[in-house]
């Protein structure tokens, strides 16, 4: 094991971890899987514990509140507390609920938020799963989650549940629409669904293989989708799309606390509750994976080549910062959205899929495809005006255009 | 455009985010145990009993009079008049005893108390493990000093120090005058009794 590339540490780690049972091929294959499926399993819900205390103490701070500081340092522990709680609860099951139904729903919405990790590519050499369509792969296990969730509508036998399901379901196959075709313009670009080429794509390779490390650094945030035409609207539309993806505010429509009382976990408590929060936090997490590869350049980060190694892929810092650190900057303009965003009506999210992020997206693959047979000095203008002129006439076509009048009292 | 209140409202949030900590006058939370809010002056709680100076047990005001034992609606004040060894009762409570269970705070005991001993308090920081004993407050809870009626009630204690001042020189007026009378008629006596003496002469 050598330290000539800090950011292949991990991926050096394991695999000396696993040529020691090279003498017994099946026990060294059982010992790669679990070395990248069970640190898959071990951080991410660590992530999310993480992110709802951020997110306590974010929404609090937006509120001039505190938030919690009572359990450790900052309530840094309030998360372990949380947790305490919800395993000593009580598990309540309907007595008229699909008793198989409402057990299955927590275990199988579990399923796919943890198999979409498998996809993320981490840092170079660290996709658990490096397959050729990867993101293919993602969104079809992705969609999986909406079944699970309507699972949990229907057997609870309640009808704030069976509501929040069937709101759910609406909603991820009107959403499902715009967030793969805002996708599809990256695998366009690059010619390959596999999520590391995808990120290897957005290096400027003579930039980042120079010897100037300021070079170095920049060679490594220029080639990002977001900074071009289509990938900046790529992005938004993404970023929105998967909003409504993972139920967040101000699309969080099928758990609405205030109108049907968390939808389709009214019926659950203690840790199978938390079975769907968790899960919930985990395919966001999955699902902002995904949009740092496709357009914020994954693992690359302003990073430069360590001064005594010769290889040219080595890299000081290891790219895995670099991706959880873009994950949780999007996962705190989130929770900065939540903060900030009131709840949709049904009509005006449907509309919004339908209506404006649908064409936009459509329009996005046209203007993506110009883009790459164009040159720069008519690509640009060209795909600017075109998603700027499509962007303001579509939100004309759908303004509410009902008179609003003032309302008059006559007895009061 | 559309979108631009989308952007303005993050910028709103922003600021709110940011602001609570630079300001802290945008926090308007007070964390309990530690820090504990102000409490107004004109917040009446529960009874306690007054003494002057620094000795709670000679500044005593109160001389049992069981005036407010009567009033008390719910009947919560328990007093015990205290006796020397002769028997012969006192100026003073052996003890004073308050259920603040029982209490209802509606300070007629204030009212009638002729003594300006006994006074609303503004703590309300009563909270014990033993509902019983622990809320059953003796003398030795209920006494607090003049100054500390001062902090909390200002006002009361100003106006309640005037009228103890004028009932002391009201109580010297009369004292002086009896004293004056009593010269006055030794006087007189001593100039009989001269005068007889003096007619014996003769």
């Amino acid at each position: 094991m050598s330290f000539d590339n800090p950011d292949q540490i991990l991926v050096e780690l394991s695999r000396l971890i696993v040529g020691y049972f090279a003498d017994a091929p099946y026990l060294s294959f059982l010992v790669g899987v679990l070395l990248s499926s069970v640190p898959l399993i071990a951080i991410f819900p660590g992530c999310f514990a993480f992110t709802t205390w951020l997110e306590r103490k974010g929404l609090a701070r937006i509120q001039n509140r505190y938030g919690p500081n009572r359990v450790g340092p900052f309530g840094l522990f309030q998360p372990i507390a949380d947790g305490i709680k919800m395993l000593m609860k009580e598990d309540i099951v309907p007595t008229r609920s699909d008793k198989w139904g409402h057990l299955l729903a927590p275990i199988f919405i579990m399923i796919p938020a943890m198999m979409g990790l498998a996809f993320l590519p981490l840092a170079r050499n660290m996709t658990a799963v490096a397959i050729d369509s990867g993101l293919l792969f993602f969104f079809a296990i992705g969609s999986l989650a909406t079944l699970a969730v309507f699972l949990a509508g229907w057997a609870s036998r309640n009808k704030y549940s069976l509501l929040g399901g069937m709101r759910a379901v609406a909603q991820m196959v009107s959403y499902e629409m715009p967030l793969i075709l805002s996708a599809v313009v990256v695998v366009m670009m690059v010619g390959s669904m596999n999520t590391s080429l995808i990120v290897e794509a957005q290096q400027y390779k003579p930039w980042v293989e120079s010897d100037n490390p300021l070079f170095q650094c920049l060679g490594q945030i220029r080639g990002w989708f977001v900074f071009t035409p289509w990938g900046f609207a790529g992005f938004l539309i993404f970023f929105v799309a998967s909003l409504a993806e993972t139920n967040r505010s101000p699309f969080d429509i099928p758990e609405a606390d205030s109108e049907i009382i968390a939808g389709h976990m009214t019926e659950y408590s203690g840790f199978k509750y938390a079975l769907f929060f968790i899960s919930e936090y985990v395919s966001a997490f999955a699902i902002i994976g995904i949009g740092v590869t496709l357009f914020l350049g994954g693992w690359n980060g302003p990073n430069i080549r360590p001064p005594w190694s010769d290889d040219p892929q080595a890299y000081l810092i290891p790219g895995f910062v670099w991706f959880f650190a873009k994950m949780f900057f999007l996962m705190c303009v989130m929770i900065w959205i939540r903060g900030t965003m009131p709840r949709l009506r049904v009509d005006q999210l449907m509309g919004f899929a339908w209506k404006f992020l649908l064409p936009l997206a459509f329009i996005n693959i046209f203007v993506a495809g110009f883009y790459y047979y164009a040159p720069w000095y008519y690509g640009w203008p060209v795909s600017i005006g075109v998603l700027w002129t499509s962007y303001r006439f579509l939100s004309r076509v759908n303004q509410d255009k009902r008179i609003v009048r003032k309302r008059t009292y006559k007895f009061a | 455009m559309s979108g631009s209140g989308l952007l303005k409202g993050m910028v709103v949030t922003a600021k709110n985010f940011f602001g609570s900590y630079v300001s802290k006058e945008r926090l308007t939370t007070v964390s309990y145990p530690e820090e504990k809010s102000t409490v107004s002056h004109f917040s009446r709680n529960v009874p306690f009993l007054v003494f002057d100076g620094d000795d709670a047990d000679a500044g005593m005001r109160c001389t049992s009079c069981f005036q407010c034992e009567k009033a008390c609606p719910p009947k919560c004040i328990i007093i015990e008049k205290a006796k020397d060894e002769n028997g012969k009762p006192l100026k003073r409570p052996a003890e004073f005893k308050i259920d603040m269970s029982v209490c209802m705070g509606c300070q007629i005991c204030v009212e009638v108390c002729p003594f300006e001993s006994i006074w609303m308090d503004s703590e309300f920081e009563l909270a014990t493990t033993d509902r019983f004993d622990g809320l059953l407050f003796d003398l030795k809870k209920l006494l607090k000093s003049n100054e500390y009626f001062h902090e909390i009630h200002p006002q009361d204690a100003e106006a309640s120090d005037e009228r103890l001042r004028l009932l002391a020189e009201k109580k010297k007026a009369t004292e002086a005058k009896k004293l004056a009378r009593q010269k006055a008629a030794a006087e007189k006596k001593a100039a009989e009794a001269k005068e007889k003496k003096e007619e014996g002469a003769e």
